[in-house]
């Protein structure tokens, strides 16, 4: 086991050497989908011989422990020196100062700080099994996608731009190894370093194609990033200094064991408030929307799989610690009030991938509001929310990413009867959206057991707050979704014209679908069999989250929305109907796409969807969102912090 | 027993009309004339409708149109021209660009004479292609079987 | 509740449900009339109207209109199920609006100008209503501790209509909207007004609006079933309560059609997210709070 999990760390660092030395295109494609397809294999291996083994909690070291500590000491400085050069090259100072600051107070006190209990490196647990799988096979299918893109990207799309592929696949590697790590790590001050290796690759990811907006987001991002890193450092001093521990489980005992005192509680608020910036809660969501800049892969990457998820694995680790106390309140209500924003906001953007980036963290906001409360009930839903999730959202985003290479355009206006020209990719487009949001799939049920636990919160003012988002939220959530999958239904103006789609990309986003799919088809037994042992691993007790009734009735639900349709269509088929066009006043000029004008020509109709600028637009609410989120983690870190002395 | 006759929906059409049959097609669905209590429902669709009624002449302009609409309409269907322009042109049929009454493009069925046809004579027309309604689907009915 | 209670009583809502609100409709339809001094039509117009669009020929400007209408049917009969048969009320509102989202895709499918206007309005329809829906199933859950319709009512010593004010004024405040009355008929106009023709059912001929008026029915009998909950308690006289209840709340929406004239959709939401903020959420706080005390 223990050299599995070496390996699976180690692995995609020193696999991403291949890449970027070897430059000849198709060569490195070979070793691309071959390190993909071993991590992928690992990965699964790995979960599956621990499930095998009976699904216990694993504490383990590296081999040569103490070799590691010193590399992982030095790359904590390799990165500082990166960060301090390119900030001092695009005279983005800030960045430097906010990477020196923590850099140099983690790597002092590490040498001369006081003596803490000695820890063990790694864990192994259900959350991590869970995170591994997604990594590892969600991952590596982006990963797989990102060949075929890149390729038509330079080659079709962007000449202009430097040919950098080498430099970006190895990039995507490092990402895997850093997750790997990341989830594994019980040491803070490991858990640390895999936290920054994330910010800068998703930092020098955004800012691949170099262009100036490409640059600016990118730092964006990285100061974001960096601020939650400062997050991570602070809670390393305080376990330093105070608690004389970098234990992350030592915290969250400490936490539990004596919940009213505040200096227990301050490292889980900085951990709390690092995992806030990474999964891009306000106010900190301005990065994310930033990264869409960057291709496609490296999108999805973020979104889906990796990055964001990193933030919510964080919270999900410490919600046990975060039931009914400052720090919770905090989270859940930053998490609720981001799913009702971003929500909101999607619905006034019209650019696909703007939608679907808002759609993120919207449903990371559910996420974060559901670890916040730290009930049984809301981490099983965020969990399950997480894997669905990742499914969906990387599928979506190689399915925008295919729409834009082939039609030119990501919009969603031009998105007009994409059924009845790609029907391959509208399908793809269809289930995505469906999974993220229709009942009865992943999303429904997780609302359901997230509503229900607001409910039972202790706190009157978060309670009903939260139920107030919660509601609203999924209404503007229903709208965005509705309106985009009538989008694509129906008739388009357009000729069918060639699908430049790769192989390769769809194998990905077919496999995906499968996965999404079979994910829904068996929850049931997904909920016994993971979820149920992992709530059990962190609450010591088995609850029936949902009842036995309400999973019938799902089911139910279920075949009826996958069955009803196909009956009626099957029913349907061949009835007799006479084709009319549609009524557009009589004036239709012999189609339903162009009507005869005042002039007497015959015109093109348009038809848009609603977006509502005025009245939700994202000049109208992205400051008030900011200055609101901002308040709450300002007011209730202070709560805290003042608390702690 | 068929009850189709007793849910007649009615689009209004105006053509090239003066607008004062318009106005008295609205009164008949005012409380004085009230013609809902025949089951009537003025619907702007087509796609709904069961009579056609037009007010007004034919012209090149909305010739296409009338027509257009005609075929949108689910058969059995009834068209009444109301008015003596609908019926034939009327006082513009000497006109450059009028065609003549509503029956140079689609059959009509019912005429109700009048300039403007009174609300009273308007609702007799209706009743009576109610009545051909009832026919027209019989009818309908009767080739579907075969 | 024993199985074939559930059933029976899931299988009266299937018969019986279209008989009853169609039947309502035309009394609607007498009253409004009589209100405006017309005789106005056969109290069972609603069955003729129904009855001819299923007789009248098909036609259809995109063919897959019509199987994802008789989906919009389908999932709506099945959401009145689970909630006459006592389960779930959460999933219900859930269950309407998954039905809802057929409704959508079948008039969008056209590329008709007036019918995708309508469904868009039908959107801004369901969104200024779903919060207030969902806070409905969260009011009974913090009322009687259960989602489940049957615990609901056998839990309940008195009606819970004491400890839900606020959340029975938003509900009937929204009923409006989902009934498609004034001044809130914007997706679909339903009287001589034809502002978007028919809106979302403009593209819709004979069989397929029957089948969409049909569902609306079922959506109907569901909401005044939620209008009921909360005047049902364990006593079983309690069920005149309901209905008279329902027939109260059924003849305010008459009034209120009467008497109004359409607003904008800006001006819909905003009202019905306020009142639902303002009655339902101070309702919800107060709720919580007495909970927190005791």
């Amino acid at each position: 086991m223990e050299l599995l999990v070496t390996t699976l760390i180690c692995l995609p660092f020193l696999w991403a050497i291949l890449p970027a030395l070897i430059h000849n295109s198709k060569c490195r494609a070979f070793f691309v989908y071959l390190g993909c397809g071993v991590v992928m294999v690992l990965s699964v291996i790995t979960a599956v011989q621990w499930y095998l083994q009976g699904g216990k909690t694993l504490e383990l070291n590296l081999p040569y422990q103490e070799l590691f500590n010193h590399l992982f000491l030095a790359g904590d400085l390799f990165l500082m020196c990166l960060i301090t050069y390119l900030a001092f090259k695009y005279k983005k100072y800030y960045a430097a100062v906010l990477a020196i600051a923590q850099t140099v107070l983690v790597a002092c006190l590490e040498q001369w700080g006081p003596e803490v209990a000695e820890t063990v490196a790694l864990r192994f647990d259900w959350l991590t099994f869970v995170m591994i799988l997604i990594i590892g096979v969600v991952g590596s299918l982006i990963g797989i996608y990102a060949v075929g893109y890149m390729h038509g990207y330079h080659i079709h799309h962007h000449k202009e731009l430097t040919d950098r592929r080498s430099f970006f696949l190895a990039m995507i590697f490092v990402f895997y190894g850093a997750m790997f790590g990341l989830v594994f790590s019980q040491s803070l001050i490991i858990m640390y370093f895999f936290w920054e290796v994330t910010s800068v690759t998703s930092f020098l990811l955004i800012g691949y194609t170099r262009t100036e907006e490409a640059i600016a987001n990118s730092f964006k991002a990285l100061w974001m990033n960096l601020l939650g890193g400062c997050g991570i450092a602070a809670a390393i001093t305080v376990g330093y200094l105070a608690l004389h521990t970098v234990n992350l489980y030592e915290f969250i005992n400490i936490a539990i064991g004596s919940p009213s005192e505040m200096i227990c509680l301050l490292p889980i608020a900085c951990l709390a408030f690092a995992a806030i910036t990474k999964s891009a809660q306000f106010p900190f969501s301005g990065w994310l929307l930033g990264a869409m800049v960057a291709p496609t892969p490296s999108s999805a990457l973020l979104h889906s799989a990796t990055m964001v998820k990193a933030g919510v694995y964080l919270l999900i680790r410490i919600s046990t610690a975060m039931a009914d106390n400052f720090v919770g309140n905090m989270v859940a209500l930053i998490g609720g009030f981001t799913f009702l924003a971003a929500s909101c906001l999607a619905i006034t953007v019209s650019d696909g991938k703007k939608v679907l980036a808002y759609s993120t963290i919207s449903n990371l906001g559910l996420i974060v509001a559901c670890t916040g409360c730290g009930y049984e009930e809301t981490i099983w839903a965020a969990v399950f929310l997480v894997i669905f999730h990742a499914v969906s959202k990387s599928m979506l985003f190689q399915c925008v990413g295919a729409i834009e290479n082939t039609t030119g355009s990501r919009d969603i206006e031009d998105m007009q009867g994409l059924m009845s020209i790609f029907p391959k990719l509208a399908f793809i487009l269809m289930v995505g959206i469906a999974g993220m949001f229709l009942a009865p799939f992943g999303m429904l049920i997780s609302k359901w057991a997230a509503l229900k636990a607001f409910i039972d919160t202790n706190s009157v003012y978060v309670s009903t707050l939260m139920v107030l988002f919660i509601c609203f939220g999924s209404a503007t959530t229903m709208f965005y979704w509705t309106k985009w999958m009538s989008k694509i239904l129906g008739i388009s103006p357009r000729e069918k014209s060639r699908d430049l789609t790769k192989k390769n990309e769809y194998i990905s986003m077919f496999v995906h679908a499968i996965f999404l799919v079979t994910l829904i088809l068996g929850f049931p037994w997904l909920s016994k069999h993971v979820l149920k042992p992992l709530t059990h691993d962190m609450y010591g007790t088995f609850k029936q989250v949902i009842s036995y009734q309400n999973i019938i009735i799902m089911i139910v639900l279920l075949v009826g929305i996958f069955v009803i349709p196909c009956i009626n269509y099957l029913f349907t088929r061949n009835t007799k109907a006479k084709e009319v066009i549609t009524y557009m006043g009589g004036a239709n000029a012999g189609d339903n796409f162009n009507f005869i004008s005042s002039t007497g020509d015959p015109k093109e109709m348009h038809i848009a969807n609603f977006y509502m600028e005025d009245f939700l637009g994202e000049k109208k609410l992205f400051t008030p969102a900011i200055v609101i989120s901002s308040f709450i983690i300002i007011v209730y870190l202070i709560i805290v912090i003042g608390g702690s002395f | 027993m068929s009850t189709i006759h007793k849910s007649p929906w009615l689009l209004h059409y105006d053509g090239s009309s003066c607008n004062g049959c318009d106005i008295e097609v609205l009164a008949c669905t005012t409380p004085v004339y009230d013609v809902e209590r025949f089951g009537v429902i003025n619907t702007g669709n087509p796609m709904h409708a069961d009579i056609f009624l037009i007010t007004g002449g034919i012209n090149s302009q909305n010739a296409d149109v009338v027509k257009q609409i005609y075929e949108q309409m689910p058969q059995p269907k009834v068209v009444i021209a109301v008015g003596t322009c609908a019926c034939t042109g009327g006082i513009f049929k000497e006109c450059y660009n009028i065609k003549g009454g509503a029956d140079t493009v689609i059959p009509v069925d019912i005429y109700v004479p009048g300039c403007a046809a009174r609300p009273e004579s308007i609702i007799d027309g209706v009743v009576k292609g109610v009545a051909l309604f009832k026919e027209k689907a019989a009818a309908l009915a009767a080739s579907e079987r075969k | 509740m024993a199985v074939s209670t559930r059933m029976i009583i899931a299988g009266c809502y299937i018969l019986l449900a279209p008989i009853i609100i169609g039947l309502l409709d035309g009394f609607d339809r007498k009253i409004s009339a009589r209100m405006q001094g017309r005789k106005g039509p056969s109290v069972l117009q609603p069955f003729y109207d129904l009855k001819k669009l299923f007789e009248k020929e098909f036609l259809t400007a995109n063919k897959t209109q019509l199987f994802m209408i008789r989906s919009y049917l389908a999932l709506m009969i099945l959401s009145g199920i689970i909630f006459f048969a006592g389960f779930d009320i959460l999933l219900v509102v859930f269950a309407i609006s998954t039905a809802a989202m057929f409704l959508i895709l079948a008039s969008t499918a056209t590329h008709s100008p007036f019918s995708s206007q309508g469904t868009h309005r039908e959107l801004v329809q369901m969104m200024s209503c779903e919060p207030m829906e969902l806070l409905v199933a969260v009011g009974f859950y913090l009322a009687a501790g259960t989602f489940n319709v049957s615990d609901i009512i056998a839990k309940s010593s008195v009606a819970n209509i004491i400890y839900l004010p606020g959340f029975f004024v938003g509900f009937v405040f929204i009923l409006t909207i989902k009934f498609r009355k004034s001044p809130f008929d914007i997706s679909t106009s339903h009287h001589a007004h034809q502002e978007v023709v028919k809106g979302v059912t403009a593209e819709m001929v004979g069989k397929e609006y029957a089948m969409v008026t049909l569902a609306e029915w079922y959506e109907s009998a569901i909401l005044y079933g939620i209008i009921g909950l909360f005047f049902l308690n364990n006593n079983p006289l309690s069920l005149i309560g309901a209905i008279v209840a329902a027939l109260v709340v059924w003849f305010l929406e008459i009034v209120i059609d009467n008497t109004s004239a359409r607003v904008k959709w800006q001006l819909m939401l905003k009202l019905a997210w306020g009142v639902t903020i303002i009655a339902a959420g101070m309702n919800l706080f107060l709720l919580e709070i007495i909970r927190a005390n005791s």
